[in-house]
């Protein structure tokens, strides 16, 4: 809503300028991840994170934590252990029944708390729907720098994160820091980041922190959580096969032909934003940077051009396959294997080889 | 009832072209238009004024031009709008943002009458940030509903909302008490075609202009790159890979012969995915 936010644009003046961490901020040190935790389970980004998180705190020489806010002390503890085989030296937990849903109200109190009183340099959050909330109001109280929707985090020279994420809807790469504040603060996409091994058994130590805030306190009340049916959940940022469509398909009639191929495959499927636009596919199934980022061992993309934005969202897959009429779309420059050939076309044939591959495979075993 | 919804100008992100030799944004040319997740805001606080009365005001902070788009949310049937401009806010991070926007919120509240509900997109197109809402939640002490898809219910009399957002795996039901800010998804509305009496309404209204003073804002300091605790260090083009994708020969091949050599060719590539995708088409 600004005229021209820097995370978008160079500031020339200010980029060149000495780094006085005022004295105040002197004593902030090791790198922690919010751990989200929701309905009995940690959300993967976080562990994601925890492997990077590892990284940095390594690189200077600190302690990682997890943060895990939640209602129930035990099954924080649970939760604290898998922190632990993903990376955490230690974990903050601060446990107490009003924080059993999210509400943004408790979670920024729990979290500035933590932060006011253990002091940590870096903090970071996955970039979902509570990542985001959550971390622009810590950010906010806490007048300090946010980074948003990183894509690529390091440590420079002066031990200083720099966060690099995409900016005007991909089309060019920016790398940001917080010189003068403390906490450096930064929310990362699911994906991503690498999901670390876990080491089983290794474990580390857990701090109990207050909360200090009753239900009274709080002025926003959790009616209701309705879970999205399975048969509606996308499952696309972390599917092994992944098959997508773009405007290629001249159709939205066409676009059965990628489901048919997900289908066979036992693959999930999306589409270009292009496709979200004309109501083809809902926007859960948007891949790119404005949507879902992917890491599937194998990406097939059907009439997909490849414009910068949906390159953003699938660089991270270990096979791109695509399949375009137009021997010049961008796409060719960053698949692996390539067909030009119109997918309305050429989509049915290879439903059909794979299906009569597969079905061969399953009689044989 | 008396909201504010909060507009930015963005570049039509589809338009844009990055320069091949400098790697700048080429903004030469490229059109502008109002942001079109604040579209959903907009058209959520028409919806409210037309259903419970009261009167809808637009902020938009930007350079002079921005006014532009101030116009368009007039002739879509706003009833005010206020453009937020100053050589202050240059260089504005979203930290910065919210401190100007939430200050001229303020204004507006004391000016045109107390502020019930503050709107504005998930994000904007051209930041992705996401975080401006939140930072003027949390500026003005708002109740923060971010990423509602609907608007349940809501009671002028108790000042109580019930809105159903958008959470990891499933929907939140919330209910809170006004002043809100809430931050609308994409899609939960049909954005209106302004009527012609509001398209002549809009063309003789006046866009109320406001520099730093007038919004209230003595504190520069917070403003602007001096206000930005974020610092760009580097813009930079994604790398340009020098692998180019393998081809699949087609020439005298029909789709089945072409099938089975993309299939040998994704094999041949990652040997292990044949076992996956068993695996999975199997149903595992």
């Amino acid at each position: 809503m600004s005229d021209a936010p820097r995370q978008q644009a160079p500031a020339a003046g200010r980029a060149g300028m000495k780094k006085e961490l005022p004295d105040r901020f002197k004593s902030y040190k090791h790198v922690w991840v919010f751990i989200e935790y929701e309905h009995g389970h940690i959300h993967p980004v976080s562990l994601e994170l925890l492997g990077e998180g590892r990284k940095l705190a390594d690189k200077l020489q600190v302690e990682l934590a997890g943060v895990l806010i939640g209602g129930d002390v035990d099954e924080l503890g649970e939760a604290a252990r898998a922190c632990f085989e993903h990376g955490a030296d230690l974990v903050y937990r601060v446990a107490d029944p009003v924080l059993a849903h999210y509400r943004n109200e408790p979670y920024t109190k729990a979290l500035t708390d933590l932060v006011n009183t253990y002091k940590p340099e870096i903090v970071l959050l996955g970039a979902t729907t509570l990542g985001r909330d959550l971390a622009g109001s810590v950010a906010t109280t806490l007048l300090t720098g946010l980074t948003a929707d990183c894509t690529e985090l390091a440590i420079d020279d002066e031990r200083s994160l720099a966060a690099t994420r995409p900016t005007f809807g991909g089309s060019l790469l920016c790398t940001i820091h917080t010189l003068n504040f403390r906490p450096q603060m930064a929310t990362i996409r699911p994906r991503v980041m690498a999901m670390p091994p876990a080491v089983p058994g290794r474990s580390g130590r857990i701090v109990d922190h207050g909360l200090d805030m009753t239900e009274l306190d709080i002025i926003t009340k959790v009616l209701q959580f309705i879970p999205d049916r399975d048969t509606d959940k996308a499952q696309l940022a972390y599917a092994d096969v992944v098959v997508a469509g773009g405007l290629g398909l001249k159709s939205a009639e066409n676009f059965q032909l990628v489901k048919d191929l997900a289908g066979v495959l036992g693959a999930d499927y999306g589409g270009s934003r292009p496709l979200v636009q004309k109501g083809w596919i809902t926007a859960d199934r948007q891949i790119g940077q404005t949507g879902k980022t992917i890491r599937p061992k194998l990406y097939i993309a059907a009439g997909i051009s490849g414009a910068i934005q949906h390159r953003v969202g699938v660089e991270g897959a270990d096979l791109i396959v695509a399949i375009n009429t137009d021997p010049k779309a961008p796409i060719f420059d960053f698949a692996q294997i390539g067909i030009v050939a119109n997918a309305v076309e050429l989509l049915p044939a290879l439903t059909a080889a794979f299906r009569q591959r597969l079905s061969v495979h399953r009689l044989a075993s | 009832m008396h909201t504010v919804v909060c507009i930015k100008q963005v570049p039509d992100s589809a338009q844009i072209r990055v320069h091949p030799v400098h790697n700048t944004i080429m903004r030469q040319g490229v059109p502008t238009i109002i942001n079109p997740y604040d579209l959903f805001a907009l058209e959520a606080a028409l919806t409210l004024r037309d259903k419970l009365g009261g009167t809808v005001t637009v902020l938009c902070m930007g350079p002079p031009m921005a006014e532009d788009s101030l116009r368009k949310a007039l002739t879509f049937g706003a009833d005010r709008a206020v453009l937020l401009t100053d050589r202050y806010f240059a260089g504005s991070d979203t930290l910065a943002t919210s401190f100007a926007l939430s200050s001229a919120i303020a204004k507006i509240g004391e000016t045109f009458g107390p502020v019930d509900i503050v709107f504005t997109g998930k994000q904007t197109i051209d930041g992705d940030t996401a975080q401006v809402g939140p930072g003027i939640a949390k500026r003005l002490d708002l109740n923060q509903l971010t990423y509602v898809s609907r608007i349940a219910g809501i009671d002028a009399d108790t000042r109580e909302i019930t809105v159903e957002r958008r959470a990891e795996g499933g929907v939140q039901v919330l209910k809170t008490v006004l002043p809100v800010l809430i931050t609308m998804l994409e899609g939960t509305n049909e954005i209106r075609r302004g009527s012609l009496a509001d398209a002549l309404r809009a063309a003789r209204a006046g866009v109320t202009t406001w520099n730093a003073a007038d919004a209230g804002i003595t504190e520069l300091l917070k403003c602007g790159l001096r206000g930005s605790p974020t610092v760009v260090k580097k813009v930079f083009a994604p790398s340009a890979r020098t692998e180019k994708a393998v081809l699949i020969e087609t020439d005298g091949r029909n789709g089945a012969q072409m099938a089975d050599a993309l299939i040998a060719a994704i094999l041949d590539r990652n040997p292990a995915l044949d076992a996956d995708l068993r695996r999975l088409s199997a149903g595992f």
